[in-house]
């Protein structure tokens, strides 16, 4: 399944181009962070690469194969949260695999465990909050057992203490052994998770490598005016 | 005026014997009805918004008209499924109290399968993604978003009970009116009004009100009780 390369993936679905040829290549490993302005096509990236999506032109090789070989989850940025208990909003995702019940039921009892949402178990999950609903949505893709989890501005609208949380379970889902393509605008959590960064701008990837040289060397002028544009006391104006 | 509503509140109040037997009848065949409509048409409707074939669309109309069917329409055709020449004479249903259940399932179905669509393809605009990607099948989503949407489905499923109650066209083509074996609160506040009987039938009248109130009730307190315990 890896290494992944993207070869000229192109998404214009009405004429427009939102990704306009972008190139990049993935190892199996570690934690890539895709930064970029808004409406840069993060989001849309990481649907082309969920297949669900349809690629305007562009290949997709998955370690030598047209589809991937390993299973693949995704966090949306609004996961969907069922009227149902937390429990059940888990397990069901395990249903179209051939587990016996018992194995399902210790899985789910298991992320459950692992995301500090056991004692909630029973609770109707649409009574989460927002930090509650997004360790609840990285359960379900944990217990899937990923090997590619994409993660779509995990911590969007979460306090630094929830913040900090969905930042350790997804370290420990990587240490599970998933590889893990996450988009965010918050900068710090990029220095603290990303093993590379990759920048996208323009609809194309401007800047790919290990994210100390991005952070401390952005070679793009798009990369460093995003970053310098993220700083606190430059103004929108200023610029 | 005055007088005939004393005696049907007299009616109410000594528990009439012929009364409550058309009560209790009509409660069991709308009630029997509401059943098996709601197992054909929760699933029917739950399907047709989560799957994409070709013929669908003319499907979802069809259906969305069904449900305004007449029901003496629903009558006649049910009738001619049970009579002796009908593909379903050999049962020896008609005039009978499971033809009427036949009937108003046939009333219900549509109804029942029509907003249950409505409801879960809203649903399932929001979580196709997701659950394609968790590689449920499209019965498993199905029956998922049933369950998701279960309280705003259980509010249809009585506005199908409300339809099966009311409705008088259809059992009395297939019913017959059979006084103690096929009448119900509808076609005994027909038959009671024509022969100039109205104590009787505003009696009945009242009771189904009733009922129809109690339903909306029920719907509404679950409704408020389901979105303070799930959100
Ligand atoms: N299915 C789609 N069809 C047409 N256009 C789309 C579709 N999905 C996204 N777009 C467009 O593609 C552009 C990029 O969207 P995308 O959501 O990927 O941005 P993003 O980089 O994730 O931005 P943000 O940081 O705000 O989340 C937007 O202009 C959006 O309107
Ligand atoms: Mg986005």
């Amino acid at each position: 399944m890896f290494p992944l390369r993207i070869a000229g993936l192109a998404f214009a679905p009405n004429g427009k181009a939102v990704l306009d040829g972008v190139d990049l290549e993935l190892s199996g490993e570690g934690i890539t962070v895709v930064l970029g302005p808004n409406g840069a096509g993060k989001t849309v990236l990481l649907r082309l690469l969920a297949g669900l999506l349809p690629a305007g032109r562009g290949r997709l090789d998955w370690g030598g194969a047209a589809l991937p070989s390993g299973r693949l989850a995704m966090v949306f940025q609004q996961p969907m949260v069922l009227r149902l208990s937390v429990w059940a909003n888990v397990e069901f995702a395990l249903r179209p695999q051939a587990l016996s019940p018992a194995e399902r039921r210790r899985r789910t009892a298991r992320v459950l465990e692992r995301v500090g949402l056991a004692e909630r178990s029973r609770d109707s999950a649409r009574l989460l909050s927002g930090g509650e609903r997004q360790r609840l949505a990285l359960a379900r893709a944990w217990a899937v057992a990923p090997r590619l989890l994409l993660l779509d501005e995990p911590t969007a609208s979460l306090d630094p203490g929830a913040t900090e949380a969905v930042e350790r379970i997804v370290r420990e889902i990587r240490t599970d052994g998933a590889k893990i393509l996450m988009t965010t605008h918050n900068l710090g959590q990029a220095t603290r998770l990303a093993d590379d960064i990759v920048f996208l701008a323009a609809g194309r990837v401007q800047e790919h490598g290990p994210a100390n040289a991005f952070f401390a060397r952005p070679q793009s002028a798009a990369a460093r005016a995003y970053l310098q544009g993220e700083l606190p006391w430059r103004l929108p104006f200023a610029r | 005026m005055g007088h005939t509503l004393g005696e049907a509140f007299a009616l109410l109040a000594s528990l009439d014997s012929r009364l409550l037997q058309v009560v209790g009848l009509s409660l069991r065949v709308s009630l029997s009805a509401l059943a098996l409509g709601t197992l054909l048409g929760l699933p029917l409707g739950a399907w047709l918004a989560v799957s994409r074939f070709r013929g669908r669309g003319a499907a979802i109309v069809a259906i969305n008209a069904l449900m305004g069917l007449p029901s003496v329409v629903v009558g006649v055709l049910v009738y001619l499924l049970l009579s002796r020449s009908g593909p379903f004479g050999g049962f020896g249903l008609l005039f009978s109290p499971a033809a009427m259940v036949a009937a108003q399932t046939v009333l219900v179905v549509p109804l029942i399968a029509a907003v249950s669509r409505q409801i879960v393809e809203e649903a399932w605009r929001d979580y196709a993604p997701e659950l394609s990607l968790i590689g449920l099948s499209r019965w498993q989503s199905a029956f998922l978003l049933l369950a998701d949407c279960r309280f705003a489905l259980s509010v249809a499923t009585l506005a199908g009970l409300g339809r099966a109650m009311s409705e008088v066209g259809a059992v009395m083509i297939v019913g017959g009116n059979i006084d103690g074996y096929t009448r119900v609160m509808t076609t005994a506040i027909a038959l009671e009004t024509s022969k100039g009987d109205l104590a009787l039938a505003i009696a009945l009248g009242l009771v189904l009100m009733a009922v129809i109130l109690a339903l909306n009730a029920a719907a509404y307190g679950l409704r408020a009780w389901a979105g303070r315990r799930y959100g």
